[in-house]
This record gives C-alpha cells, structure tokens and sequence, in this order.
C-alpha cells in the first residue's frame, strides 16, 4: 500500500528518485479518497515547477483535485496513457499510474518529504 | 412504462410537416439578394410533427418530480409552494409581451412593478436602494462583490481578500474569484457558527468582505452577529448578506440592522417564484445609502409622477446584463408579497421554523444530530451512525426517490461529515412532514435488515442508479 | 394564511413535540434587540386578496400601453410567434416546480430535455458541444471571453464595436475585474468590423476576438473568413454572438471554424417579458468542453444498461470546485433552454428556415419600399438579415413620439446608445409584422417627416 522505497508528501503525492530524475505520483490514499478517476490534466513538457505548485489536476465525478508537485523541477516526461485510461491511477497508483517525471533542481527538498512510515501514520494507516 | 422515450431526432423524417406559416415574400428571398457564400445548404434540426412534438415532451415531463408532486425538502433551496395566481398574472399579455426597449411612457405599469419590488424588498431587508439586473442568486453575489470592489478602490484602497466561513455555498468562493479577489476559509467553532475569537484572526486591512448567511447552511442562527458586524466594519470591511435563507428570519430580523451592507435575495427562493428546473431565478442586490452610486445602471425611479430608468449613477460598476432583468420572475415576487403582506411573511417564517424544528425534534433520534441547539428553517443531520454500519446518505437518499419522496440536499454543507440537510418550507402539512419521518424509519429498518435494498436503489423510478464515472468518460453531451 | 396549511390544533402539537409553548420561543436565539427593530420597521403594505390582486394588476397592466402598438423594435429582444404548445409546456408542473437535477433518476424528463435542447442547439450552430445555458447573452459573452482566457492565458480581448452596446457594457464590468484588457475594433463605413484595424490590433498577446453577427446595427459581417484566419493565425481564439433565427439562412459558425458561440436564445420561443428570463445559448468544440461554463447534460447508462442523463462535469462548476470553479453560475435558465427545445421541435429545420425567410423577405420589402420614398439606410451597401439603421433628416426623437401618436413603435433610436447619433433609427421586422403594419409605418413616415 505504501512501498518503502518512496517518499511521500503531505498531501498525499509520491516521489521515486533515479539519478537527478524524479517520478511523481498519488498514494494509494488519495486515489481512494478520490474515486474513479475520469480524466487527469498532466502538464506540459519543459513547465518548471516549484516545490508545492500545482503539477497537475486529477479529476473524478465528485472532485477535481490539484497534485502539488513534491518537489521543484523541470517536466521531462509525462505518462500518456493516463489521456486514455485516466483509471490507471487507481489501479496501479505506483507504477504504470505514474504522472510526470522531473529533472529535480534541488535534491535537499526530499528531506522535508515523509518517509512511508510517517506517512501511515499521518493518515492513520 | 419504463422503457426509452426516444430522442426527437429519433423521431426525424424530412417529409414531416412543419407548423403553418405564412409565405414569405417571393421578391424578397435571401437566395436573391445575398451572396451564395453568406448561405447556409441545410439546417440538421429534426423535422417532426406537431402531434409527435405534443407526445414527446408530455412523456418526458411525466418522468419527473416537482413540488406540485411531492415533498421536496431539499435545504437551502426553498422549495416552497408556487402560487398559481402568480403563473396566471405572468402570462398576461401586457407583461409576457412587452419589448424591453418598449418607450418609458408606454412601459409605466413594469416599471412601476419594478421600482416597487425594490421598495418592498428594501423594507424585508432593511437596506436602502435595488438593482435588479441579476439573474440569479450568484449573479447577485458578483454584483455586490463588484460594487464593494469599486467602493474601495474609490477610497484608495486596495483589499484583496474575501473572508467565508467553511460552511458557505460553493457559489460565494466562485464569485468571489470572479470580481478577482481571493477567498479565505473562516473554521466554525464547535457550535457550528462564526465565532468572533476565531474571526479576529482573519481580519486585517487586506480584508474587503465578510460574505455571511444568516441563518447558515447548518439552518442555525449566527448569534454573535452584532459582535461580528462590529468587528469586521472596525477593521474598515464591509459585510454582505447572501439572502439563501432569508425565509428563516423574516419579520424576526432584518439583515440591515444585523450591520449587512449588502444583500441579494433570492426570488425562486423565499418569494415562491418557481425553480423552473434549475432556472430562472432571480437575485436582486440590495446595499446601503452609501454605495448606491456604485449600483448597476439603469436603475428604475419615480419623479413623482412617472416611473423612469436613471443612468446618472455616477459611479456605477456598469451592466452585468443586457435589458432590465428577469422582469417575469420579478413580477411573481411582486405578486406573492402582494398577497401576504408583512403578517403574511412573517408567518411564512414561522410556519417554516415550526416545521423544520417539529421534524428535527423527529429525527434526532433516527440520525445522528450534530447541533442539538434550536434551528431556524432548515437543519443538519449526519449518516455518520450508519456509516459506520457500511451505509451512506447517497444510499438512504436513492432509497428515498423509491417512496416518491425527493431526498434531502446531501453531502452538503462540508463541514458535516454524511450530511443531509433538510428544508421543509413552510407549505408542508404535519401529516407530509409525519410521512416522511415514517419512510426514514422504514428505510433505516431496512439498512439493518436488508441493505442490499438500498445500495442498489432506486428500483422503481424508470431508469436505475445512473453511472457518472461513465457519463464523464464518454461524454456524450449531444446526440450527433 | 393561503399557503401556510398549519390549524391551530396542529400548531399546539408541534410546539408541544418540539418541547416549546409558543411560536415566540422558536426565535429566541435571535437577539432581543434585531427582533424589534425588524417588529417596529417592518412595514408594508397590508395583504390584500386575490381579487384585488388581479384588479391591481389589471391596473397595473393598462399602463403597459406600448404592448399593442405595432412594433420595429429589435436590439437582441425580438417580437417572434411562440406557438401555444410552447407555453404549455413552461405550465407542465414537472418542469416548472422541479429544482436542478441533482437526483437524476427522478429527473429524466427534465435531464433528456436539456440534451436535446444542447443537441439542436449544436445542430443549428454547428458546434460539437453545448452548454445547459446561461441567463443571457450579455453575460454569456463575459463568459465566453472568461472561458477564452482560462484556455490560452491570455489577458487581452479584441472586440468588434459591433457588438450590441449592452454586451459591450457588460463586458467591461466582467473583464475589469479580473484584469483582462479589452481593445475596441471599429466599424469601418459599411457597418462592418473594420478588418485594417483588426490586423494592426491584434498580436500574439490576443486571447480572442470577439464579433457578434448580425451585428447591432443588422449589418452581416461578411468576412468572417477573412476575419477568421487573423484570429487563428495569431493562436487566438475567435467568439462569435449570433441571432439563432437567422441562422434558419445564414452559414452557421461552425462552418466558420468559430471557437465559442454565444447568443442571445430569447428567439427561439421565449416572450419579450420586459427583458426577461432570456436564455444564454453558449456552444463551443469538442476540446475545450472543460472548460465551459455551466451545467451540462451527459448520457449515461444506468445499472441495467437503460439509457440515462445526468449532470456530468460536475467538478468544474461551483458546488464541487468552488473557488476554482469555472464560473460561479449555479441556477440558470433551464426551463427558457426546455422552451426553446420544444421551438425548434415543433419548427424543425423547415419551420426555421420559414420564419427567417420571412423576417428577412419583409425587412428587405420594408427597405426596398424605403428606399423608393427617397429614405436613407445609414449602412446602404451592407447586407442585412431583418435588422437595419434608418437615417432621418430630422431628429429621430421627433420621429418616434410622432409613430407613436398613431400607435406604432418605429424602432429603437440609435441616440439611446449612441447619443450624437440622434437622426437613426434601428429598425427589426419578424414574422410578426404584417404587411399592413409596414405599408401604414411608411404611411406614417412619411407624414412624420413632412410634418416636421
């Protein structure tokens, strides 16, 4: 449910880092808080973010919800076939639902990320 | 009985007449005299006859539910009886067809219907002067933000912020945004109200409103209101009324002296004009002496002989619409406060207090009650007791529709946890408002016995639980 | 009290449940001095009965004199047949008396009624997807430029003076407020918008452009093309305000490669009612229906596979996104939209194109018999629809209050707007004006120039 390999921030989003590269995603908490998901608003490639910007917007039939992006960075990547079958996330919310990939521009920032345990003990897990 | 009604295009055949109508003139044809490149080839709209046209709508409307069927105590929206007399007078000729533009001289009797309205909705309220060009309870909201806006640009100050509580409708935050200005979320305390310890936070210079209603979405009145109107106007804010629930107060209170500095009022609400299937409404706007000047223009007033349109408010925020408003729905209001008079609305919120506690007090029990204290018109249960049982309130509300009773507005206001917010309205019978308990504590009976009953309810409205997940992913928003 | 059914005896049995002894203690958590000052202010005038009532009204109504004048008037509200099963159907009560929606297994009478009046509304239009309406169209237009803006960021609209002056006062008090710049394109002498000063004006930094056609003056903007390729070569949008009538003949707006859509919808079936209800008719492409404003009704199916509508898209609007939201409408003109369905299904494409060819054949008749009487037309070489401008020698106000001592109402004066314009006249003929009316209105004319 929550993989220890990953940080996770308050607000319910992932970051996998690889090298300076990091994948961003939503908990498993957050796909079920949110129901089926009907469409995901990912960002376009080359947008800068700053940690806590809004990264993208995942939508369900009784909410539309902003993914604050984990950390800063540079889009380099986001998963296409969340435009098709937007339900991926709530399938598989760590790998095949993964949202965007960032080139990070400060590493430091995932020290003030929770690791999986503080993170289940925030939502109560 | 439950099968399909066809769409019209369905019903399609290009040999079906149209209705009769008179030829156009030959000479004058626009294949004639306009270029072929401005002309249009073929209109795709479904040619059908008149008899079917008759037969498809009548079919449609029996698949429906409105409060000349049924008990529709659906909170904040005021689903009180439409008076028919009021429907009668609007289809009068000399209203129904009267061209906006139609010369002052040759329009006096609207015009006077108009200027009046405000009159009376000034005294209900206690403000001091009307526009009617909004179209709607949220129309209205913008209006008044955009006239506090440019007050206070007029002084030189620059307020960025809209204060709400967490209890508001989601309209006030939207509006809000709209007159470009940020809106800040306000907690309530444990008694579900503005509590001024709590506000004192929030309020500085960068504060331009305060938007309160008053009773609130909870159906609770806010008691430190005076203490509220004092602190919010020290700081140099100006605090706005949004007349939602207008119809528990009436005669009891008047926003004006709460300290409100503008309201809108909702006429399909409290004024019994009908809802029409989600419109038209009307949400006339209401402020103080001192922010006349900035009211939309025209505004209608008397000479003392004649009813007239005055442009020369010298510093209005302009139009928020073409022509002078919903003039029909304006006319039903005209018509219902003509008929009840001041003893009349103010029984309108006694009766409607009396019902919504009388059926509070039946209730409670059944549901968990998170404010226990008196209510005014409308009050707040929460399913959180069958929640824990595995049922929501979206399962005891489809359960609802299969007893031909129009559930309560659910999962609102946000800060309840499995909300069911219930406005009976004051044109309900004790026996309707009886009923009603009786079919919850069936349905409750039910959840423990045989859930499965609810969850997959409705099972006797002609079509099922609809899919929204797949409405949303298809998207088929027409029939092409 | 009418409406209020409570006897006495049940009035005592609520108190006593309720656990109370009168209605007084209902209202205790109201302070003491609100409640007198609202006992001692709340003064109107006493109730009267139902008699009196209409007899007031009837009072009333008389002085509504200009309702049986013979009428030219237009300028987005025109005087068009309703036919009597469209008044009947704003009477059904499960329309009528319903509220919005939001349990729509109760509601598929009113939920299919919308699909099918944003399915004609496309159809007539020619867009991919319409909207469940908006209350009109000055509002609408605010917020199809709103809408443009949230699409490609931009914070600056152009906007053909064209436009009906109302739309175009309340657009600045919509666009102000949230910082968007608007630039006026105007006219150039034919009444059309001004193509040189478009191109001049308009840049990268455009988010739309922004024309009505017809436009106010019942000039047709004939190059829409033309004006097309400019909007779309600098990647903004293009809105255009129309006429639904006229489109009964016109191109539609979709064959214009026209982003967003607005209109006025008052003519397809709704009464002239002094202004309102009206309906905003707003219809827009298929890629950018999330950000419409406004309900929208979708199909669905239901857990037997029935075929179902529902209000879908939910979370763009007010009750779900709230700040966010993409526009803060929450009740509409739903019962206007059913109206204007029933319309355009009892005329059909055939009926449409009937009544425009008869306001166009009659307005062209007015103009060539016009013409033959030595009168000038403001815009002589423009094509129009049923509208025009009427030039008078002298001032128009002397004009108007002459036709209306023999009861007609010769069309709106073009000072209203415009105020040193005072020697036009805009001039709307429909179906409703025989030709007798237009023989006696150029009798009249005539006598009120010599006169004068």
């Amino acid at each position: 449910m929550y993989p220890e390999n990953l940080k996770y921030s308050k607000d319910h989003e992932w970051v996998k880092l690889e090298g300076n590269i990091a994948t961003v995603g939503i908990s498993f908490y957050a796909q079920e808080e949110l129901g089926d998901i009907v469409y995901v608003d990912l960002p376009e490639i080359g947008k800068t973010v700053k940690q806590n910007d809004v990264l993208a917007v995942i939508e369900s039939v009784k909410s539309a919800s902003d993914v604050y992006s984990p950390i800063s960075g540079k889009v380099i990547e986001v998963n296409e076939k969340l435009k098709e079958k937007p339900e991926i996330i709530n399938e598989d919310p760590y790998q095949e639902g993964w949202i965007a990939k960032l080139e990070i521009s400060n590493p430091n920032e995932l020290d003030t990320l929770m690791n999986a345990e503080e993170y289940k003990k925030l939502i109560g897990a | 009985m439950n099968k399909e009604i066809p769409l019209i295009k369905d019903l399609h055949d290009d040999n079906r007449p149209t209705i009769n109508l008179p030829d156009p003139l030959e000479d004058y044809l626009p294949e004639k005299i306009l270029p072929e490149k401005l002309l249009r080839e073929d209109i795709p709209i479904p040619q059908v006859s008149e008899p079917e046209v008759v037969r498809h709508f009548t079919n449609l409307s029996q698949r429906g539910y409105g409060v000349d069927t049924g008990f529709y105590p659906l909170g904040s929206c005021t689903m009180k009886y439409n008076p028919k007399i009021n429907e009668e007078i609007a289809s009068l000729s000399s209203f129904a067809n009267l061209h906006p533009y139609t010369p002052e001289d040759l329009s006096q009797g609207s015009l006077e219907i108009i200027y009046k309205l405000g009159e009376y909705l000034s005294n209900i309220t206690g403000m001091d002067k009307f526009t009617f060009q909004p179209s709607a309870g949220a129309h209205g909201e913008l209006t008044a933000l955009l006239i506090i806006k440019a007050y206070f640009k007029d002084k030189g100050e620059k307020r960025k912020i809209v204060l709400v509580p967490d209890s508001a409708h989601g309209t006030n935050p939207a509006s809000a945004t709209m007159a470009g200005f940020e809106t800040i979320e306000i907690p309530s305390d444990e008694r579900g109200l503005v509590n001024p310890t709590i506000l004192a936070k929030y309020l500085n210079k960068d504060v331009a409103v305060l938007m309160l209603t008053n009773p609130n979405t909870l159906g609770l009145f806010e008691k430190d209101i005076l203490k509220i109107s004092q602190m919010v106007h020290e700081t140099g804010a100006l605090l706005y009324y949004d007349g939602a629930n207008l119809n528990g107060i009436m005669g009891y209170a008047r926003p004006g002296d709460m300290g409100f500095d503008a309201v809108h009022v909702n006429l399909h609400k409290t004024f019994s004009t009908p809802h029409g299937g989600g419109g038209p409404g009307a949400g006339p706007v209401g402020v103080k002496s001192f922010l006349k000047d900035y009211l939309p223009k025209p505004i209608v007033e008397f000479d003392g002989e004649k009813y007239y349109l005055n442009y020369d408010i010298k510093k209005s925020i302009g139009r928020v619409r073409t022509f002078h408003g919903n003039f029909l729905v304006l006319l039903k209001a005209y018509c219902y406060i003509r008929l009840l008079g001041p003893e009349g609305l103010k029984n309108v919120t006694e009766m409607a207090v009396l019902n919504a506690n009388y059926l509070k007090e039946r209730l409670k029990d059944l549901f968990h009650l998170p404010y226990p204290d008196l209510c005014k018109h409308e009050f707040v249960l929460s399913g959180k007791k069958q929640k824990e049982k595995g049922i929501k309130v979206l399962d005891i509300a489809k359960r609802l529709l299969d007893y031909g009773v129009h559930p309560p507005t659910i999962y609102f206001p946000l800060i309840v946890e499995e909300a069911l917010m219930i406005e009976p309205t004051e044109t309900e019978t004790k026996y309707t408002l009886d009923q009603f308990v009786e079919i919850l504590k069936v349905i409750i009976k039910e959840s423990e016995e045989n859930p499965n009953v609810l969850k997959s309810a409705p099972h006797s409205t002609p079509v099922g639980r609809l899919d929204e997940v797949y409405a949303a992913k298809i998207l088929k928003v027409n029939w092409k | 009290m009418a409406y209020t059914p409570h006897t006495s005896k049940e009035i005592l049995e609520m108190l006593k449940a309720i656990g109370v002894s009168s209605i007084e203690e209902l209202f205790n958590d109201i302070p003491d001095d609100i409640k007198k000052k609202a006992k001692d202010n709340f003064i109107l005038p006493p109730p009267i009965s139902e008699i009196d009532l209409i007899n007031e009204i009837q009072n009333l109504a008389q002085k509504n004199k200009g309702e049986k004048f013979i009428s030219f008037l237009g300028g987005g509200a025109y005087k068009h047949y309703i036919p009597s099963f469209v008044k009947l159907v704003a009477q059904f009560p499960n329309f009528y008396t319903s509220y919005t929606p939001y349990q729509p297994e109760i509601s598929q009478g009113v939920l299919q009624a919308i699909f099918e009046y944003q399915s004609l509304i496309c159809d007539l239009t020619q867009m991919d997807v319409a909207n469940a309406s908006l209350y009109e169209a000055g509002s609408g237009i605010c917020e199809a430029a709103l809408m443009g803006v949230r699409i490609n960021g931009k914070k600056e609209v152009l906007v053909s003076e064209g436009l009906h002056p109302e739309y175009l006062e309340t657009l600045y008090t919509y666009l102000e407020a949230q910082e968007i710049n608007i630039v006026k394109i105007p006219l150039n002498k034919n009444g059309e918008t001004d193509i040189d000063f478009l191109k001049e004006k308009i840049s990268n930094k455009t988010s739309s452009v922004i024309i009505q056609n017809p436009n106010f003056f019942g000039v047709i903007e004939k190059e829409l093309e033309e004006i097309e390729k400019i909007t779309h070569q600098q990647d903004a949008l293009l809105i255009l305000s129309i006429y639904p009538i006229s489109l009964g003949i016109l191109k539609a707006p979709g064959e214009y490669n026209v982003d967003i859509v607005v209109g006025e919808g008052q003519s397809l079936g709704i009464p002239l009612g002094f202004g309102g209800p009206y309906l905003g008719i707003l219809a827009t492409k298929r890629e950018y229906i999330r950000q419409m404003p406004g309900r929208i009704v979708g199909e669905t199916r239901d857990i037997n596979n029935r075929r179902g509508f529902v209000n879908t898209l939910q979370t763009r609007e007010q009750h779900i996104r709230r700040a966010k939201a993409t526009s803060n409408i929450c009740t509409n003109e739903a019962l206007s939209a059913i109206m204007a369905a029933v319309y355009m299904s009892l005329l059909g494409k055939k009926g449409i194109r009937k009544i425009a060819e008869i306001c166009f054949s009659r307005a062209h008749y007015l103009k060539d018999l016009l013409n033959k009487e030595g009168f000038e037309l403001t815009y002589p070489n423009s094509y129009n629809f049923n509208e025009f401008v009427l030039k008078t020698p002298i001032d128009s106000n002397i004009v108007i209050d002459f036709l209306k001592k023999k009861n007609i109402i010769g069309g709106i004066p073009i000072k209203r707007f415009y105020p040193e314009r005072d020697k036009e006249i805009l001039i709307a003929v429909t179906e409703m004006n025989s030709l007798n009316d237009i023989h006696f209105f150029i009798t009249s004319l005539k006598e009120a120039i010599n006169k004068n």
